[in-house]
């Protein structure tokens, strides 16, 4: 499968955007103008980029503590995610949630947990409803290698399959659970490989390359739909980016990084583009400065803002107040 | 009045509310034709059918974090573990989760989930199937706790914690079998209230859950003694109904705080903490406050060191006596 050229140009936007966003994150951070930790998705950005754009608007994702990247591809506006970072009312959760919990219930983002793995399965419950409501949308549940040895990873893929839920089970094999190495880490090579043991359909797309995640989603989210059963797609990726601030990757060699940053994500689809005479160099810069440019414009805004919560409110949403009924 | 027991209370109470909203689901393991561990849900599967009463593989993490998740999106779930012993498992979904996503999405998700589990020994089921966990929860904001002793409390306070827009710890005794009267129209118990259930002048015996029966029979011994006892039964644990208990000290006085659970960084506690931080209240007791709970042990398998795990109606009534009879000599009581 084949991006039209629209889309093609749409996604490169994308990442371009989620790898700006996470960088501006980082320099935030450093100069401690943002309050807190965060987990950067730089060399991951051919997943996200690639898995919601390839879905419908209706489907819901449930991401992890690096979900920066998921919320934008899955639609959400960058001010309210940066306002969120600044801490303030105008952000996605007001300021309560910060960087490792977004939501944007109105892009169908239920949030994310960062008690790592247990989204997986918060997903499944959003998924058993939905069948329940005979609705035809899927669940995403995103995962990372360092999940993978979650226990609640395995009992919701076990009842994922037994129940039939509608739930893709999307792990971003980064190759690095905080410092640790996957292959000291997991038993498999492969991490779809996993599947077999909860007969669960599944196979492994090359992580850095977005055409490739986009039509595995594409796919996968079909099959889902046709025989409601879940399916499990391991995207082999690379966290450039360290851990979480002050990581200073001691754990790995530069060497390594370096022949994973010849595959960045970006450039190779990047370079796809211009050799499919789909982009040129000139609007490729283009594109990079409009985003820079706006998200530039949106810090300098927020970094004057000053409305947040008080206590008092804050206090408000310790409990829901309205009857559901 | 008909006359139900703890058990069929509780059922009637699932019964109704599935009846009333196809959005309530049951969760749980063994919960279909078994009926449940503890037969609390027998014929419900019969009657609503597998898209309400859902059974669970043996795993109580993702069974209860799948609740949550669909709490998320409009369901209902009333999520059964078998033991509240394996609350340990589920403590991830109840406590990083289900307590804090309303908070932590700045009110954007509810999570309306009630998590049922029996608590409490006596059954020979030793250490791992015995114990009284109320206070793994009791410090987390974000969670209701509420223990009914009574069916009448159990099927009120039920219809109130499925209808709660927040996640309810519902803990059930084992008394399953234990009767009383409980109406036959529709009503709901509001979450949060204490209730007295027997009303006395000397002294307050403050107490939830199982140990309220226990308080009941030791307040009936010493009305033949002429001591008159006030029990007051939480019902909520949070929200604790703190105006009540004061207001049943501040009448009486003198006051013991019973539970099953371990006595040390027990619930009782804190509400002894209830009490005394009031100045007024303060100034009103008599005697010091007395607590009494389980033993600093996990439970035995036998029978007879089990029996001594929890307190006595014979303990019980012996330190009601002697913290009425210490506080009488001290000149303040001049009722």
């Amino acid at each position: 499968m084949v991006l039209t050229p629209e889309c093609s140009v749409e996604l490169l936007t994308l990442m371009v955007r989620s790898r700006l966003f996470e960088e501006k994150i980082e320099e935030l951070t450093n100069t401690k103008l943002i309050h807190g930790t965060t987990h950067l998705a730089i060399g991951q950005e051919a997943v996200h980029g690639g898995v919601s754009p390839a879905l419908e608007k209706e489907d819901w994702i449930v991401t992890t503590h690096r979900c920066h990247g998921h919320a934008l591809a899955k639609g959400s506006p960058p001010e309210n995610l940066l306002a969120e970072f600044f801490g303030l009312r105008q952000g996605v959760a007001k300021g309560l949630g910060g960087s490792m919990h977004l939501i944007d219930l109105e892009q169908h983002n239920a949030g994310s947990s960062a008690v790592v793995g247990s989204s997986v399965a918060l997903a499944a419950g959003i998924a058993l409803q939905l069948k329940r409501m005979n609705s035809t949308s899927i669940v995403v549940a995103f995962f990372g290698d360092g999940a993978s040895s979650r226990g609640i990873v395995h009992e919701t893929m076990n009842m994922a399959s037994i129940w039939g839920l509608p739930l893709l089970f999307l792990c971003e094999h980064n190759y690095y659970g905080m410092s640790s190495k996957a292959q000291d880490m997991v038993s498999v090579d492969s991490l779809s490989t996993r599947g077999v043991a909860y007969s669960i359909e599944s196979c492994t797309v090359d992580g850095n390359d977005l055409e490739a995640v986009w039509a595995a989603v594409k796919q996968a989210s079909t099959f889902i739909r046709q025989t409601g059963r879940p399916y499990l797609l391991e995207a082999q990726t690379y966290r450039l980016a360290g851990h979480s601030k002050n990581d200073n990757c001691h754990y790995r060699s530069r060497e390594e990084e370096e022949e994973w940053r010849k595959r960045d994500p970006i450039d190779l689809f990047k370079e796809r583009l211009f050799e499919r005479h789909v982009l040129d160099v000139e609007s490729y810069h283009q594109i990079v400065s409009a985003e820079r440019e706006n998200l530039d414009s949106i810090v300098r805004r927020l970094i004057k803002e000053s409305d947040t919560l008080s206590l008092d409110e804050a206090f408000g949403y310790v409990y829901a107040q309205e009857e559901l009924l | 009045m008909r006359v139900l027991s703890y058990r069929e209370a509780i059922r009637e109470a699932l019964y109704e509310e599935l009846a009333r909203d196809q959005n309530v689901v049951l969760l749980g393991q063994d919960i279909g034709r078994y009926g449940g561990c503890f037969k609390v849900t027998s014929g419900l599967l019969e009657a609503f059918g597998p898209h309400q009463v859902i059974e669970s593989p043996v795993s109580e993490e993702a069974l209860v974090a799948v609740g949550v998740g669909s709490a998320m999106v409009g369901m209902r779930p009333v999520v059964e573990v078998m033991y509240g012993d394996f609350s340990t498992l589920a403590s991830d979904p109840l406590i990083n989760h289900a307590a804090k996503l309303h908070f932590m999405s700045g009110g954007a998700l509810k999570v309306p989930l009630v998590y049922r589990t029996p608590m409490g020994g006596g059954t020979g089921a030793a250490a791992q199937h015995t114990q009284n966990l109320e206070s793994l929860f009791t410090n987390i904001p974000g969670l209701k706790i509420v223990w009914p002793a009574t069916p009448k409390d159990a099927k009120g306070l039920l219809k109130s914690a499925i209808r709660d827009p927040n996640p309810v710890i519902f803990l059930e005794h084992k008394g399953y079998d234990l009767e009383g009267e409980v109406p036959q129209e529709e009503y709901v118990t509001p979450l949060g209230v204490a209730e007295v259930k027997k009303e006395g002048h000397d002294i307050s015996v403050i107490s939830y859950g199982h140990a309220v029966f226990t308080a009941l029979e030791a307040a009936d011994l010493l009305e033949k003694e002429g001591i008159s006892v006030e029990v007051v039964d939480l019902r909520s644990l949070k929200p604790l109904d703190t105006p009540a208990l004061r207001a049943s000290v501040k009448k009486t006085g003198r006051a013991l705080v019973l539970h099953e659970a371990p006595l040390f960084g027990g619930f009782g506690g804190e509400i002894v903490a209830q009490i005394v931080e009031d100045a007024e209240i303060f100034s009103h007791l008599k005697g010091r406050i007395r607590r009494l709970g389980g033993l600093e042990m996990p439970t035995p398998f036998n029978k007879e060191l089990e029996s001594s795990m929890v307190p006595s109606v014979a303990k019980v009534a012996q330190t009601l006596r002697s913290a009425v009879k210490e506080s009488s000599y001290t000149g303040k009581d001049h009722r």
